[in-house]
């Protein structure tokens, strides 16, 4: 893929260190909010993804645009901060809480759904609401409710198109264990869509 | 062996949080050709499971289009934007 030899001929992407706020700090800003709930953590976040990319220009791929390049290295931050939330005492009471999952939704002895989370149908229209703020804004709501475990998986899995494989490694996961969490994050977040929207 | 799998499809049938999670894995198209069959039963009986799972593919949809940080107002301070490319240009300085 990389073609290293006609680099310097064929780059139009150079990096432009004294632009980088200007033209990206918003943007990545906005990225780290939108994953992780904590506005203050989130500036630390952008601000360590410039100077920690000034340490390492030399890797920069100028085939590669400096934007998407910046967003990756903000990623494995945030997936830091994902590992950390999720692990230690925090894991453990997860871990407890899932495995009396159900209890809340469905009968413990059946797997029906108990009649007051009953799904029913959502009462507006599908293409108005996904341009909806009012409704996005309730949504991410609901995410940011979820256990912050669960919080990280439903976000790499659904924003950041992460695999199964992935997300088990960066968050240290059994494959069972996350489907459990994947399953139980869509009902708990269906369900708040259900009680804060229609 | 045949009698266990037909108590587990029995199972399946009338088992909506069994239902929910494979229609999880389905969405991500990771289940067997049995688990299938299970789900279809009872997706051919349940009705609210059926809405479960038009809405888990919608909220898939929604969030998808959550992501896209162009479309949020969110922004940084001036003065912290400043205090920042302060910092990159004296780093950049000193190399």
């Amino acid at each position: 893929m990389r073609k290293k030899d006609n680099v310097q001929t064929s780059a139009p992407n150079d990096v432009k260190p004294h632009l980088w706020v200007d033209q990206y700090a918003d943007y990545l800003f906005a990225y780290a909010c939108l994953r992780i709930d904590d506005k203050e953590l989130a500036k630390d976040l952008v601000q360590d993804t410039f100077l920690g990319a000034l340490e390492r220009l030399d890797k920069f791929d100028k085939q590669c645009l400096e934007k998407t390049w910046l967003t990756a290295i903000l990623k494995n931050k945030i997936f830091d901060v994902y590992r950390k939330e999720s692990s230690g005492l925090k894991r453990q009471s997860l871990s407890t809480a899932s495995a009396q999952e159900g209890d809340e939704f469905f009968e413990p002895e059946n797997g029906h759904w108990k009649d007051q989370h009953c799904p029913e149908s959502f009462t507006v229209e599908q293409t108005d609401t996904l341009q909806n703020k009012e409704f996005q804004g309730v949504l991410q709501l609901c995410i940011k409710k979820l256990p912050p475990l669960w919080a990280s998986v439903f976000v790499m899995k659904h924003m950041d198109d992460e695999s199964s494989e992935t997300i088990c490694t960066e968050l240290r996961l059994t494959s069972s264990n996350y489907w459990v969490i994947i399953h139980r994050s869509k009902v708990h977040l269906r369900s708040c869509l259900q009680k804060n929207w229609i | 062996m045949k009698k266990l799998n037909e108590q587990e499809t029995t199972k399946i049938v009338y088992n909506c949080k069994k239902a929910t999670f494979l229609i999880e894995k389905q969405q991500s198209g990771t289940i067997t050709r049995i688990e299938k069959f299970q789900l279809e039963l009872h997706l051919k009986g349940c009705e609210v499971c059926n809405i479960f799972q038009k809405q888990s593919a919608l909220i898939n949809q929604f969030v998808k289009n959550l992501i896209l940080p162009e479309h949020h107002e969110i922004k940084l301070e001036d003065g912290f934007k400043e205090t920042l490319q302060k910092r990159i240009n004296e780093k950049m300085g000193k190399k």
